[in-house]
């Protein structure tokens, strides 16, 4: 045991990290002392750029790195990963003719994109993004993060929060908790203002839209109604201007570039610019360099309103059925926060203070928001905060098809969860051995225009007479939005055994194959890991022994102690930056050892003193 | 009122209902939403009591307070916060609590009935029928006739739900023998009230596909 070092793994607590794995943006915070905080990078930056690209040594780049490879390797990169979680092919045909998806064949049921030769879900590919937010945790707090809180758009179905906790476990990542990302923005708000009252949280983000209304009393969060689109936002903003700027190059160089990816991407970036600058300034320049060739075009703010209204008043709808969902008027919403890049946009505001006739809030940087508000709900779940409470509901109705594939609603949306239903089930012929019921979300009446989640096969049934069995089955939605089905056999009260075939997503079996895949390359990071930790224990001892230095116990020492204290000393700076942890960590025990004198005479010293202090006079 | 049983963690006898009050552990939870709540099995619930009952126990129940306890009371919380949320939409709804309370008594409550036209209302069913067939089939003039006939079925509604409160009140005050009567009575008014409330659904759907 070290002296100078102090062992707290006993005494802390697992930390939780809060993440917001956004369709654009991706952050984690932690809570902090004062308060939540966002992570850093080593560079300082506080965003990772939401793209992943496949190098040619099969690793992962991601992040702003990966932004400039869009552009150089666009067959390896892909952005906006979020809009294909949880869906099947037929659901993204829209997103397939706007984005560069390469997906590959036979991806009804879960989407397999192309990333250079090698295919990866789409779980996968977010996964990449969480293991980098998770490196930049454990390099920044300096201990390993194992669990996590993730935020997902309010109006997410089940399919789509279920591939969001899977990317987390195939990323190492126990997801404690799934929070709506309104619903946290408004944590994050709350901390300062302790108001009582009805708040709108307006989510415009890149790829999705929220809208969630909330009552604020005494610490609980109650979320009333949430609506919502979550294929709406700024990427279609920019997808409106791309394919505009494109059009008129066309006509300016006679060459469509539309299918050139290197310069979709160049005209892509410089829309973006051009967008955020309109956010700033009445005009701008979309201004494209590609390959020596230079395309000018004024862009005014008045032009590019009336070239999104479209897009800003689809976010109307739901706000509006948010509240009479909630049985509130406009006059009754006591303040209206915004969330979100897009929020950023004049106009929107202007929608959005129209709408609810009050002055949206504005005051936290709607990109971190929903992260400072993972973190705090992060503390919540560890007990760190217990004055507050997030009571959520599920933003979509849950049934189960019945005679004539007519829905029969058991939980309704805007239900608080955890929620749950109870039916009973029964055979309809003679020796009936299996039942299947399934299971829809979705608000229309006909199953086949509501979103498939599962069928579930109640199986090994006794045979007996039709209408005999007695099959209880218990559905019930977690505090995460996802649905759990539990079965109950009444004539023998025994547990009913299931099987579960969900509609779209991975299945168990193929989620546990990716975690043990990401485990077989875990060995590289735990190597990695290893020579981090290393590193913090070389920081700590270093800046004890330098304190020491400045110590009268250092003048104690003789000529000689001295002399091996600081030759250890250099060695240890010498290997601190090698590869082999076994490297550091002999030289920190080194060190360790040649100041063992120093430490006993700075302890003396102190004991000393503390005597002085209570020596009566 | 809240049944006591024995505590599954301390062992402690009769001294638990959602907690123990020796050990404070969170126990399988009562299925019953007057017994969850505490509260007398009772029609007439007073809706600011109500929630705040409702928010004292999510802060006690709900799976945030538990991440890090064992399995068993993390199932424990699930499943008590569930009933919570479930009884709370039930209770704070009169409508939904008379029918919960009638389904506990043994009576049958639903949409089986809901074909038969309750007799009183044989009149007015048949000349709302005639007036949305012929304004499906175009004819835009019994428009004011359909708004007038709705304003007369919200008034049908609010006067059943005036009948209903004062149903509410006998039955809480009537002895236990004799409130079956009544409960038979509410169902009668509940039925009548859904038969007229899918008239004025049907009315708003004619009336707004028509806006459209």
């Amino acid at each position: 045991m070290s002296t100078f070092q102090i062992d707290f793994s006993t005494v802390q607590k697992r930390r939780i990290i809060g993440i917001d794995l956004g369709t654009t943006n991706s952050l984690a915070a932690f809570m902090d002392l004062t308060g939540p905080e966002i992570i850093p990078g080593a560079d300082g930056s506080r965003m990772v750029p939401s793209i992943v690209s496949l190098a040619d040594d099969g690793t992962f780049v991601v992040g702003e790195a990966a932004r400039r490879l869009l552009i150089d390797a666009p067959q390896r990169t892909v952005y906006s990963v979020k809009r294909l979680m949880g869906r099947g092919r037929e659901d993204v045909a829209e997103e397939l003719r706007l984005f560069p998806f390469r997906i590959a064949e036979g991806s009804e049921q879960v989407i397999r994109l192309a990333l250079g030769e090698r295919l990866f879900t789409p779980p996968e590919i977010s996964a990449q993004i969480l293991k980098e937010l998770k490196r930049r945790a454990e390099q920044y707090l300096g201990e390993e993060i194992t669990q996590a809180v993730i935020t997902v758009p309010a109006y997410f179905n089940d399919a789509q929060r279920q591939a969001t906790r899977d990317a987390g476990r195939i990323a190492g990542l126990e997801v404690l908790r799934l929070v709506n990302e309104p619903t946290a923005a408004s944590l994050a708000y709350g901390l300062d203002k302790r108001k009582e009252g009805i708040v709108a949280v307006y989510d415009l983000g890149g790829g999705t839209f929220d809208i969630s209304i909330l009552r604020l009393h005494e610490g609980i969060f109650e979320v009333l109604a949430t609506n919502g689109d979550t294929h709406l936002g700024g990427d279609d903003i920019d997808n409106r201007l791309l394919a505009i700027a494109l059009e008129d190059m066309a006509s300016e160089w006679g060459e469509d570039l539309s299918h050139n990816g290197e310069a979709v991407q160049t005209v892509r970036q410089a829309v973006i610019r051009a967008k955020e600058e309109l956010s700033f300034q009445p005009a701008t320049v979309i201004d494209i360099d590609y390959r020596g060739r230079r395309y000018q075009r004024e862009l005014k703010r008045e032009l590019f309103e009336n070239l999104i209204r479209d897009i800003v008043d689809r976010t109307l709808g739901p706000c509006r059925q948010a509240m009479r969902d909630a049985g509130l008027e406009p006059e009754q919403i006591d303040e209206v926060v915004l969330v979100g890049g897009s929020t950023r946009i004049p106009m929107v505001r202007r929608a959005v203070e129209a709408l609810f006739k009050a002055k949206p809030h504005s005051e936290l940087n709607p990109d971190e928001v929903v992260a400072l508000g993972a973190a705090v709900q992060a503390a919540i779940l560890s007990g760190d905060v217990q004055d507050k409470l997030l009571l959520d509901v599920t933003p979509l109705s849950l049934g189960i098809e019945t005679m004539g594939g007519v829905v029969s609603k058991l939980i309704h949306r805007n239900s608080t969860i955890p929620a749950s239903a109870t039916e009973v089930f029964t055979t309809s012929v003679d020796g009936q051995r299996n039942v299947l019921i399934h299971v829809v979300q979705g608000e229309r009446e006909l199953a086949k225009d509501c979103r498939s989640l599962a069928r579930f096969d109640l199986k090994d049934i006794e045979p007996m007479p039709a209408g005999m069995a007695r099959i209880e089955v218990r559905f019930l939605i977690d505090a995460n939005g996802i649905l759990n089905v539990t079965a109950r056999d009444l004539r023998s009260g025994k547990e009913q055994s299931i099987e579960v075939k969900p509609s779209y997503g991975l299945t168990e079996e193929q989620v546990e194959a990716m975690i043990r895949e990401s485990y077989e390359k875990a060995e590289e990071d735990l190597i990695e890991r290893q020579v981090r930790e290393a590193r913090v224990e070389a920081d700590n001892i270093l800046a004890a022994v330098e304190k020491a230095r400045m110590s009268d116990a250092w003048l104690d020492l003789t000529d000689e102690e001295r002399a091996a204290v600081d030759a250890a000393l250099n060695e240890l700076q010498v290997v601190y930056h090698a590869s082999d942890h076994h490297l550091i960590r002999a030289a920190i025990e080194k060190l360790d050892a040649a100041t063992r004198r120093l430490a006993e005479n700075m302890m003396n010293t102190a004991v000393r003193q503390a005597l002085k202090g209570t020596r009566i006079e | 009122m809240a049944h006591l049983h024995d505590c599954w963690h301390c062992g402690a006898k009769d001294a638990a209902s959602l907690f123990c009050r020796y050990c404070n552990t969170i126990q399988a939870p009562t299925p019953d939403y007057f017994e969850f709540f505490d509260m007398p099995r009772r029609l007439a619930v007073n809706a600011e009591d109500l929630k705040g009952r409702f928010y004292t126990l999510s802060r006690l129940l709900h799976p945030d307070r538990y991440t890090r306890r064992s399995e068993q009371e993390r199932r424990f919380s699930l499943e008590a916060s569930s009933i919570l949320n479930d009884a709370y939409r039930v209770l704070k709804d009169p409508i939904q609590r008379a029918e919960y309370v009638l389904r506990q008594e043994g009576f049958t409550v639903g949409d089986q009935r809901n074909k038969d036209v309750p007799p009183e209302l044989l009149e007015e069913v048949f000349e709302l029928n005639m007036a949305l067939d012929e304004l499906r089939g175009g004819d835009l003039e019994v428009l004011p006739q359909l708004e007038v006939m709705r304003r007369d079925f919200l008034e049908m509604l609010a006067a059943i739900d005036r009948e209903l409160e004062a149903m509410f009140a006998r039955h809480d005050a009537a002895p236990p023998e004799s409130r079956k009567q009544v409960l038979g009575e509410i169902r009668s008014a509940l039925n009548r009230r859904r038969y007229i409330s899918n008239l004025v659904q049907e009315v708003d759907k004619q009336l707004t596909a028509r806006n459209a």
